[in-house]
């Protein structure tokens, strides 16, 4: 009992950075219909630079974890005007191309300058030690990761429902041409809501480089587990992709431990979710079926 | 009829219509001497250049025309071709070694193991277009990927396959130069299957898919199987470009099944030029050429160079390299029709 509780654990603080990461595409398709391919990327960014502030300035962590979202928002904006916005009116498709030449770009650019080894970053003096529940003992830092991580997701789900903002982009993500109809500016927000998403996955970075190995490579393999996430959740919605998130994290820790004597198996549990997903709910378990093409 | 059909919001990817139009609508004699051409350079290959890089133009213009079929003449974008590529390398790579076959013979059985597996990925990506199609494609390749990490004791996990044997019949094929003209046989043979697959009726009613699939529906098409063939025949291609990659380099690499090798099939087709079919045979040239040169001068970083080119080719050159040259020939012909009447 004591290790199932330990291992539920373990999977909600990984399914915290899916749904975090998963999160952050969310809100991107929502108001662009652009699938984010370099989300991967700015993760392994965030993770990146909070280690070159620790170890080349002498930032520490706290501030690197606000330093870096905005730095990676700002970029993303940016991109977002430069390269994003010129392909927008194009199929999609066009965007995730781009984005993949950009993930390319950016993990030889950080491969160049660091190489490949994983660098080691300490968790904060603070998040030390382990808070103790009882029946077992958790890392105080995985604590916080899953609290915080929850945090910002409520925190998103709020401003969605009760701002004004937030009323603008759940309206555009779902009725673009009604929203612009009622004289709303919808163009207005798609470069923020860009930056925001962007800011979110190198968040996502920051937390993970003092639990995680730091290596340009870190984000490669990551989003396209966070793809399959997404669909599984269904894509355009918020909700799902986080609830899907936390759910592939909880999934993979059990597989690990339960289907030990099957690694195959425990290491690709993630993909027969998806696929039994498309069999029984193509449009993924919390999506709407898209409008038929 | 309009050509450009980038600007159209909500438009399939590429110059697709423009490219079919103008090879239909090229002189025949034209269509000839371009063939003639085409041969003739792939027959010279080798001489000009160092022969492992000319099977590997091969290999990959396999694998690009297969991703063609999909992306350019079916509407549909596979991210996740390694699957089938890497699928065939290995199973090409095992039954040459374990069962001593001869090559063209591990070849195909490759390519054959490779169209199965694309049955089940095929029926259910199927079920998703557009973005999710590629997303939905991206991660059952990445889950080959990591089967084929975990199964060491088949596989050789992360250090893949050493020593895949050459055998042909008891013909000597250490030498490069001479596998070269062992393995156009059948690089020519896959072309001209793709050829044949776009010019049959069949080919006709992938295209009417892409363009209208809620038409096709409503004639009568069965959609979904119309999509699922043509991705078990594009995975049976891909195969053959990955099966003739391991017998060209004796090894497996793990890396034939990474998504970093289904995004370059997909680059390839993009810089050749998007439903153009021999597009995929040029942009695979150009890009096998520049890695080769980009590593020979002692270029580690071949990602910035080739995420450079792809950059600028999606913002700027979408039209690709065949693409631009048949808008530039049939604007020409159109030209000329006009003050000839």
């Amino acid at each position: 009992m004591t290790g199932f509780l330990q291992h539920t654990f373990d999977g909600l603080v990984n399914g915290a950075f899916y749904a975090l990461l998963a999160l952050g595409l969310a809100v991107i398709f929502g108001m662009l219909r652009v699938v984010n391919f370099a989300h991967g990327a700015f993760y392994m960014l965030g993770a990146m630079g909070a280690y070159v502030l620790l170890a080349e300035l002498g930032v520490p962590f706290w501030w690197a974890l606000v330093i870096m979202p905005v730095v990676l928002g700002v970029l993303g904006m940016a991109l977002e005007r430069a390269f994003v916005h010129r392909l927008a009116q194009l199929d999609p498709l066009y965007n995730f191309l781009l984005t993949f030449g950009l993930t390319l770009i950016l993990q030889d650019l950080v491969k160049s300058r660091y190489g490949v080894q994983s660098i080691p970053y300490a968790p904060p003096a603070e998040l030390n030690g382990s808070v103790d529940f009882g029946l077992f003992d958790f890392p105080t830092y995985r604590v916080f990761v899953l609290v915080f991580a929850v945090a910002i997701c409520v925190g998103v789900w709020w401003l969605l429902t009760h701002s004004r903002v937030g009323m603008v982009v759940r309206a555009a993500t779902e009725r673009p041409e009604l929203t612009r109809a009622f004289g709303i500016n919808v163009g207005r927000w798609v470069t923020p809501v860009f930056g925001f998403g962007i800011a979110l996955a190198g968040l996502a970075g920051v937390l993970a480089a003092p639990m995680r190995a730091v290596n340009p490579l870190m984000g490669s393999d990551l989003i396209i587990v966070v793809f399959a996430v997404v669909v599984i959740g269904g894509l355009g919605s918020i909700f799902g992709s986080v609830a899907a998130g936390f759910g592939i994290g909880l999934i993979q820790a059990w597989g690990v431990v339960y289907l030990a004597d099957w690694p195959i198996l425990s290491q690709t549990l993630v993909f027969i979710v998806m696929a039994a997903v498309l069999m029984w709910r193509p449009a993924g378990l919390f999506g709407r079926e898209e409008a038929p093409a | 009829m309009t050509t450009v059909v980038d600007s159209e919001p909500g438009a399939k990817p590429g110059p697709a219509r423009s490219g079919l139009v103008a090879v239909a609508r090229a002189p025949w004699w034209l269509r000839y001497a371009l063939l003639a051409v085409g041969l003739g350079v792939a027959l010279w290959l080798p001489n000009s250049l160092y022969p492992p890089v000319a099977v590997d133009i091969l290999c990959w213009a396999l694998f690009a025309v297969s991703v063609d079929l999909l992306l350019g003449f079916t509407g549909l974008m596979s991210f996740g071709h390694a699957a089938f590529w890497g699928t065939s390398a290995y199973v090409a790579g095992i039954v040459a070694t374990k069962a001593g076959l001869p090559f063209p013979v591990a070849v195909l059985i490759g390519a054959v193991a490779a169209a199965v597996l694309a049955v089940p990925i095929g029926y259910l990506a199927v079920k998703r277009t557009g973005i999710y199609f590629a997303m939905v494609t991206l991660a059952f390749a990445q889950m080959i990927y990591y089967v084929a990490n975990k199964w060491s004791t088949v596989t050789g996990g992360e250090n893949g396959l050493p020593s895949v044997p050459r055998e042909l019949g008891g013909l000597d094929l250490s030498d490069e130069y001479y596998f070269y003209y062992a393995a156009l046989p059948i690089a020519l043979l896959g072309l001209w299957a793709a050829w044949r697959i776009v010019n049959s009726p069949f080919g006709r009613v992938l295209v009417g898919i892409r363009d209208n699939p809620a038409r096709a529906r409503a004639l009568g098409y069965p959609v979904h199987r119309y999509k699922l063939t043509a991705f078990v025949l594009s995975a049976f291609l891909a195969g053959l470009g990955g099966g003739l990659f391991v017998m060209n380099h004796e090894s497996v690499a793990l890396d034939a099944l990474h998504w970093t090798t289904s995004g370059k099939a997909v680059i390839v087709v993009v810089l050749g030029g998007i439903g153009t079919l021999w597009g995929g045979v040029i942009g695979a040239a150009f890009l096998v050429r520049l890695e080769d040169w980009l590593s020979f001068s002692g270029f580690e970083q071949i990602g910035l160079v080739t995420g450079a080119i792809f950059v600028l080719a999606v913002l700027l050159f979408r039209k690709g390299i065949w693409g631009t040259v048949a808008t530039l020939a049939q604007r020409r012909m159109a030209r000329r029709r006009q003050s000839d009447s």
